[in-house]
């Protein structure tokens, strides 16, 4: 088992009820992302937390944009660390469900 | 329900999709570009590193025959030579249309650079500095699409299935992720542009949304997939260390430029005991290399994490901060010095020869469908040389968006109504009604990418290929006949309408493997070791009734006297 644990405190909800923080232990191995945490997270604890990405790892999509510690990061280029990290979506945008935010342009929208 | 009404309906927002697009709205149609992401961003043509291959003859004198040959033999026999030599040809045309659209083709005394890259008889390959082939092309397709008004992007929305009524495409169902609401989109024709299917794989160089959708799509509606056993490895993706930000496929300009050395844990060449020396040059096709480094590995010469050694710490500093400038920033913040260090690397699931069956005008057997770009088969036989799926992409989406509007324009308008789309929007009706889902799709989405790596990758046997159909079976079980309900980006609805369609693919990829009972191109078979010439044929799979039917079909005929 990996040494080290990132504890996750994650802003789960839509825009229409409160939301709530739901805390998750990842344990990593150094170098890995807050996305392959995040990953994790769905594959083996709850698989209902949304988040959005398309290209995994290069930082060429740039959908995986969210908050750690109210900072606007790239959960593909950040590194998870061991301790606290909190989670939450783009507070600019209109959220639409956990960490998935309304980041398409408006006029690539289907409802404008 | 939303409905829209479209003359072309393009399906995937990538290279191929985006040039459908444009040239359907050139020839007068009014076009809904579709993407299940954002429009541009997703897919695999934004992670593009470096090579474009196109016969311009910028950087030595070069004919698109010259390419279609270096095609053909790297096909093994199984080519479309029709779909082949459209590729060819057409390639310096949107190439230069590029060009003028300002992507920023490297330069060089005044001329188009190109680099030589393994496979081709000559340098061919044009590139936009640095790494940023796929970013640049990606950013002009976007300035073009948003200066036509015909043209209405629409993204977060996820296609399920294609609308058939008496065996005519009319138009396409889904899903609108971010409200969740089922969306109806009618249309005089249908283009597939969804890319191929990495995502079946533990390591893969694409995005999540290449899961084989479009395969899918076209194989429940009634056409046809050729060459479904043909996924190319790409032989040096990055193993370790852990680096982020950067796409693991990233290694292979440093090889055009710089050459590198592929070493195993002895710290020996390895490349020349399976046939093809490198001595400093990088002319390693991709089989080759793939078979190469796992074969070093089984041997107990593989690097710690298992893969081989890609060393350049015989070059100076100065030459690798000139060949990549700002790349070698971001290795060093990934704590990769190349000048002191070598990297792991291994083979990583990369592109897909196999896809929707077409012909010359890319439509499928189902009147009014087409695809483009990866999402067809054919024109790359057994295997890909590098810089071609680019090329592919532009002309193929080019070509279909084309014959696409050609069609539309001449029917009268889609005979749709919501009966026609019944079962598919039964299955969509479930977001409201369905049940929670029994397992965890996530898991099983992990669960099948270890079971295509394991038992379906380069290298195959029939147990293990045999074993792989048995677990997919398993695997089908625990999906459910129906979808979670949801809305608001449901993640545990998306993955299963995704591991639907991965499931579908990774049968048809199985299925055709243990058919093919010979070693060709990127299908190598342990227990079939070597090529057979009655095996130079084409494998096809269609959907019948719920089942899957493989039957071989002769390589199709040149289209004309090609030299």
């Amino acid at each position: 088992m990996s040494k080290h644990t990132a504890r996750l405190h994650i802003q789960r909800g839509d825009s229409g009820g409160a939301s709530r923080i739901q805390i998750f232990d990842v344990p990593f191995d150094p170098g890995n992302s807050l996305l392959d945490g995040l990953r994790w997270i769905r594959a083996t604890l709850d698989p209902t937390l949304a988040v959005r990405f398309s290209c995994i790892n290069a930082n060429a999509c740039k959908e995986c944009m969210m908050e750690l510690d109210g900072k606007v990061v790239y959960a593909c280029t950040q590194r998870l660390r061991d301790g606290d990290m909190h989670i939450t979506p783009l507070g600019n945008k209109a959220l639409v469900q956990d960490l998935v935010t309304e980041i398409a342009p408006r006029d690539e929208r289907l409802l404008r | 329900m939303i409905r829209l009404e479209s003359d072309v309906l393009v399906i995937g927002a990538g290279g191929a999709g985006i040039f459908a697009a444009i040239a359907a709205a050139r020839d007068g149609c009014r076009v809904h570009l579709i993407d299940r992401s954002l429009i541009g961003r997703g897919g695999a043509t934004v992670m593009a590193q470096m090579t474009v291959a196109v016969a311009l003859g910028e950087q030595c004198p070069d004919h698109w025959e010259y390419h279609l040959a270096d095609t053909l033999k790297a096909g093994r026999g199984l080519c479309d030579p029709a779909l082949a030599q459209l590729l060819c040809e057409n390639a310096p045309l949107r190439i230069r249309e590029l060009d003028a659209w300002k992507v920023g083709w490297a330069r060089e005394n005044g001329h188009l650079k190109q680099a030589f890259a393994p496979g081709h008889d000559r340098a061919r390959c044009v590139y936009v500095d640095f790494l940023n082939t796929g970013p640049a092309v990606s950013r002009t397709l976007r300035a073009q699409l948003n200066r036509i008004d015909a043209i209405r992007r629409i993204g977060d929305v996820l296609i399920t299935d294609i609308a058939v009524r008496d065996g005519e495409a009319v138009g396409a169902v889904g899903v609108h992720l971010v409200s969740g609401e089922t969306v109806a989109l009618k249309a005089k024709s249908v283009i597939i542009a969804t890319g191929g299917l990495t995502r079946l794989y533990r390591r893969n160089s694409g995005s999540q949304n290449m899961g084989g959708d479009g395969y899918a799509l076209a194989l429940r509606a009634g056409a046809e997939l050729v060459d479904m056993e043909f996924v190319q490895f790409f032989p040096i993706g990055h193993l370790a260390p852990r680096m982020i930000g950067m796409d693991p496929i990233m290694w292979d300009p440093f090889r055009y430029k710089l050459g590198g050395r592929l070493l195993n844990a002895k710290g020996e060449e390895f490349a020349d005991r399976y046939g093809q020396a490198e001595s400093g040059n990088y002319v390693l096709t991709r089989d080759v290399a793939t078979y190469a480094i796992f074969k070093e590995v089984e041997a107990g010469r593989g690097s710690p994490a298992g893969g081989a050694y890609l060393s350049f710490a015989h070059v100076p500093e100065a030459e690798l901060r000139h060949a990549f400038g700002p790349v070698i920033d971001r290795l060093a913040k990934n704590g990769i010095d190349l000048t002191k260090m070598p990297v792991e690397v291994a083979p990583i699931a990369h592109y897909h020869m196999g896809g929707v069956r077409v012909n010359a005008l890319m439509e499928t057997r189902i009147p009014n469908l087409f695809a483009a770009g990866e999402a067809v088969g054919g024109a790359n036989g057994a295997n890909r040389l590098s810089g071609n799926a680019l090329s592919e992409a532009f002309v193929f989406g080019e070509r279909a968006g084309t014959a696409a509007a050609a069609r539309a324009k001449s029917r009268a308008a889609a005979g749709w109504n919501d009966k026609t789309a019944a079962p598919e929007l039964d299955l969509l009706d479930t977001r409201t009604s369905g049940a929670a889902a029994p397992n965890n799709m996530a898991a099983l989405v992990v669960e099948l990418q270890a079971l295509m790596a394991d038992n379906v990758g380069p290298f195959r046997t029939e147990a293990k290929l045999r074993l792989a159909l048995q677990r997919l079976e398993q695997l089908q079980r625990d999906l459910g006949p129906l979808p979670a309900g949801g809305e608001h980006y449901n993640m545990v609805r998306l993955d299963w309408f995704d591991l639907r369609n991965m499931l579908l693919v990774a049968q048809t990829v199985v299925l055709a493997a243990i058919e093919r009972k010979e070693s060709r191109g990127a299908h190598q078979r342990e227990d079939y070791p070597g090529m057979l010439p009655e095996w130079e044929l084409n494998q096809v799979l269609s959907w019948r009734e719920g089942k899957l039917s493989l039957s071989r079909a002769p390589v199709r005929p040149n289209a004309q006297a090609v030299t």
